[in-house]
């Protein structure tokens, strides 16, 4: 009974005193919706989807209708693909001209193109690329794409193997749909995390926890309020981050109930972990350096950004290890695959993870001193 | 039972004996002055009574138990203000009254308190913004919340301007007279002289000196003394007319005569009247709690943490090392 009020006094004090900081506010609630609005331009609109390709046309011809002059429809093809736009270029040296223009992708069309394509010769296309980019195999593979549909139009073939796109989860998903889930998780992380290392190591080192031990107020109570306070902020976070995703980039959310145990059982897992690292440091420099060393990893390596698929396997085993993946995997499951099995999963690791850290943050952090 | 017993306590930071050895009784309803240089051992010895620190030896009762072990219920009923209060940066001391009144589960009249400790003016200041004096104030004002029957007060008064400082006085004053029980810790000896029954000095782990401030003074400075601005002559005359012990200070014209009965000064000035030599201002003087402070913590501590007096030749040279 007591410990309860105990604990809503604390957490009116606390929250009061966090919403006149507006620094916490900014990263709080501002700084996950200036996440969404950059994420979701960056990654919206679809001329960034679309790569553009410097071409040198060399083809001589025959030109005297445009049936006959193949290079022109090879180039409408690729166009067409959707996934590269090309740019013909007129120079000496196509080379040269890619370095001035910072671009290391390039097309050329040799001469004889339309010519050797009648007559049933072989032709050579020259594609540069640098083969680290990402963008490299994006064209190589719409080139050859396209090349593969004209050999078979030479020879009247027609395409036996086609296919039609559809997708899991969402009738017609945009990027930003995908973004949600893993800029939540980052909001879920981040705030509590700095904010419990922040303020456990300045309380230690102000001797506020002693002061705090000498009144009836618990250290499990105390960090009880702070956790319950983070997951107010958070889900106040969370219905900010999701009304601007709806209303700027027309996101598709499922608000199911689903996404209530990782909004609370993730920022109970951060808050406690924040103050376990601001426990066994020595003093607020050190807190903040190792809270940056085991936040930093999570912000960029949980599938936050971008999915850890993408990512070589050895990062995919760190990834593994990650609290943060999987609550980030959680949501995913939720409210893009509608996968409950797998977001139990999810949940029931997290919480595991979630009671030890908290058991071991109310246990080693002291009060006094010995 | 005394409600502070404290037998043999000790403290050790590394090779540092912070604390070492040191055993003390205050009286129920006593104003019980801490004093000491900085790093004695004051606030170390405060923090073990409070058990907000573990002790390495010795016994402590505080109000019956073993502060360290049950802290939590002796808590409920001291009051404190650590050396440097620090709180909230964005709580106003109102609300920080609030927050404890709800966390003591108490009704209290946050306001009153704020008038008892001349704060009501920065009542809904933000803690960052207070002056030091105003943060120290708010200390008070959070340690009296619970209503305790016994206060410790860690240089409650450091960085107050004088009318603050005695505000805190009369506060102090007014909690004895409702019979409280105060350990008051100070660098101001008007202040421990002043508020507290008894003092205690400490230095380097030890105390080297405890009692009533009279006590103190008689057992470790001169006692009365009689003191005639005049010439040498006036001096030698006294010396030769009386059964009195004379000493001249040439450098600032004072004979200085100790008065083992107060009616020796009548002989004194008698002699004096009849040599029918000049002389000038008269005062009786005795060592201030200044003057045995300075000598017991600037001589040296041996192994037992008794005082080796120095004598003037190793002070000086002390003084040349520095
Ligand atoms: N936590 C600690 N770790 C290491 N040494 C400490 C610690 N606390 C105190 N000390 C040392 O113990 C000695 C006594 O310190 P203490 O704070 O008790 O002195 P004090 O009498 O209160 O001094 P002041 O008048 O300056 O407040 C000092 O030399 C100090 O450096
Ligand atoms: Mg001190």
């Amino acid at each position: 009974m007591g410990s309860g009020r105990r604990i809503l006094s604390d957490f009116k004090v606390f929250s009061r005193g966090y919403l006149r900081n507006k620094f916490g506010l900014f990263f709080g609630l501002i700084f996950p919706v200036i996440l969404i609005l950059i994420f979701g331009a960056i990654f919206s609109g679809n001329s960034s989807s679309t790569i553009d390709i410097y071409t040198q046309n060399q083809d001589t011809g025959p030109f005297e209708s445009p049936q006959l002059d193949i290079a022109s429809q090879f180039l409408q093809a690729l166009n067409s693909s959707s996934t590269i736009r090309v740019i013909t270029v007129e120079t000496s040296n196509f080379t040269n001209y890619l370095a001035e223009h910072s671009s290391s992708d390039g097309i050329i069309i040799p001469a004889n193109f339309s010519a050797n394509y009648l007559a049933a010769s072989p032709i050579n296309i020259t594609v540069y690329g640098n083969p680290t980019s990402s963008t490299n195999g994006i064209i190589v593979g719409t080139v050859s794409a396209v090349s593969n549909l004209f050999n078979l139009q030479r020879f009247n073939g027609e395409a036996v193997i086609g296919f039609t796109q559809s997708t899991i989860g969402f009738e017609n998903p945009q990027y930003v749909d995908l973004l949600i889930p893993g800029l939540i998780g980052f909001s879920i992380l981040v705030s509590p995390m700095f904010s419990l290392v922040n303020i456990s190591s300045e309380y230690k080192k102000n001797k506020l926890f002693k002061q705090l031990s000498l009144t009836p107020i618990t250290k499990m109570e105390w960090l009880a309020s702070k956790i319950l306070w983070y997951i107010v902020l958070t889900l106040a976070s969370f219905l900010l981050m999701v009304a601007v995703g709806v209303v700027v980039f027309g996101a598709h959310v499922n608000l199911t109930l689903g996404l209530l145990p990782f909004l609370i059982i993730g920022p109970t897992l951060f808050a406690s972990l924040g103050m376990l690292v601001g426990t066994v440091t020595k003093n607020p420099e050190t807190a903040g350096v190792i809270g940056n060393i085991v936040t930093f990893p999570m912000m960029f390596l949980a599938g936050t950004f971008f999915p850890i698929s993408i990512m070589p396997d050895y990062l995919q085993n760190i990834a593994h290890v990650l609290p943060l993946f999987y609550i980030v995997e959680g949501l995913n499951n939720v409210m893009v695959y509608g996968n409950i099995t797998g977001a139990l999963i999810d949940i029931a690791i997290v919480s595991v993870i979630t009671v030890i850290i908290f058991a071991a943050a109310v246990k080693l952090f002291k009060w006094r001193e010995d | 039972m005394k409600p502070i017993e404290v037998k043999n306590l000790q403290k050790t930071y590394g090779d540092l004996k912070a604390v070492d050895g040191i055993s003390f009784v205050v009286n129920e309803g006593e104003v019980f002055g801490l004093l000491g240089p900085n790093g004695a051992g004051k606030t170390t010895t405060i923090e073990i009574l409070e058990g907000l620190r573990e002790r390495d030896g010795g016994e402590v009762k505080v109000l019956g138990c073993d502060p360290w072990k049950d802290g939590y219920s002796l808590h409920k009923k001291i009051g404190v203000i650590p050396q440097e209060f620090t709180f909230f940066e964005k709580t106003s001391p109102r609300e920080a009254i609030v927050y404890y009144a709800d966390l003591f589960n108490i009704k209290v009249d946050p306001d009153q308190i704020l008038r008892d400790v001349l704060l009501e003016d920065s009542a809904k200041t933000l803690f960052d913004n207070l002056s030091g004096g105003q943060k120290q104030k708010t200390g008070l004002a959070l340690s009296l919340v619970n209503s305790p029957d016994m206060l410790f007060l860690d240089e409650p008064t450091t960085g107050l301007d004088p009318n603050a400082r005695r505000a805190i006085w009369e506060v102090i004053r007014s909690l004895k007279a409702k019979g409280k029980t105060i350990i008051l810790t100070t660098h101001y000896l008007d202040e421990a002289e002043q508020l507290s029954d008894r003092v205690a000095i400490m230095n380097h782990g030890h105390i080297v000196a405890m009692g009533t401030t009279d006590e103190i003074i008689s057992q470790h400075g001169s006692g009365e003394r009689l003191e005639i601005n005049g010439e040498e002559k006036l001096a030698e005359y006294i010396k030769a007319n009386t059964e009195l012990q004379v000493n001249y200070d040439t450098a600032k014209c004072v004979i200085s005569i100790p008065l083992n009965k107060k009616i020796d000064a009548l002989a004194a000035l008698a002699a004096a009247e009849q040599s029918g030599l000049d002389w000038g201002e008269i005062q009786t003087r005795r060592d201030s709690l200044d003057d045995v402070f300075i000598n017991l913590v600037s001589g040296e501590v041996d192994e037992q943490g008794e005082i080796v007096s120095e004598d003037a030749e190793s002070q000086l040279s002390r003084k040349r090392r520095r």
